[in-house]
């Protein structure tokens, strides 16, 4: 039984990770919470500790495929370290459910967009 | 707070900056590993990640990354971004129903 929860969820946060580049958390964190009982905190360090080996995989295939682009990357990394600290500052004193509903409604509306 | 920052970083990469979808997804694994380096050194030092679950699962998450990879770089860019919509619709929902259903301050 543990062997096959260990099957499904790592399949599943493989292809979901290598497919699109992201979301393999969104699958492990609720899946080791629900199916494993492990506490919230502990569920997310855990879920760090796989995907990045994962990652590690998957961006071997699209350095492969020549779609890495290190200019853009270093862009956004330099974006991100900024952004991350505009988040710590200001993030925290907006709700992180307030917060959640917003970028879900970006989200939606990104994802309407790439659809049509 | 736990939202994928690759969830909102590659639409906006696509939709904002025009940039192919395989790229946007490239830059974003590549943005997670440092940051992932950095705080699973916290993590372990912490205590707080579980080895036996994360040697379980990882063997078949590396599988399953070598089929999505292989998938992904092997489709046309607008295919891969129309199922990346579809996939970022359901997270999308999800990070709403979450939002509404926790307390103010919460997880």
């Amino acid at each position: 039984m543990n062997f096959l929860k260990t099957l499904i969820i790592g399949i599943l946060a493989g292809v979901v990770n290598g497919l699109f580049g992201s979301g393999g958390g969104v699958i492990i964190v609720p899946a080791l919470t629900a199916l494993f009982a492990m506490e919230q905190y502990k569920a997310h360090a855990t879920a760090i500790a796989i995907i990045l080996p994962i990652t590690i995989v998957s961006s071997f295939f699209y350095i492969q495929g020549k779609y890495i682009d290190v200019k853009i990357a270093i862009f956004a990394a330099i974006g991100g370290i900024i952004g991350g600290f505009i988040g710590a500052v200001f993030l925290k004193k907006i709700p992180s459910n307030i917060l959640r509903i917003a970028f879900g409604i970006f989200m939606l509306i990104a994802a309407v967009r790439m659809v049509i | 707070m736990g939202i994928g920052g690759g969830t909102i970083l590659i639409p906006a990469l696509v939709i904002f900056l025009n940039i192919e979808q395989h790229i946007a997804q490239g830059i974003n694994l590549v943005f997670f590993i440092p940051t992932a380096i950095t705080a699973l050194i916290v993590h372990i030092k912490n205590k707080s990640v579980c080895l036996k679950t994360t040697f379980q699962i990882v063997l078949w998450g590396i599988t399953g990354a070598v089929l999505g990879a292989h998938i992904a770089v092997s489709i046309p860019a607008f295919i891969l971004k129309r199922m990346f919509g579809i996939f970022l619709f359901f997270m999308g929902c999800y990070e709403i129903l979450k939002g509404v259903k926790t307390k103010t301050g919460e997880g």
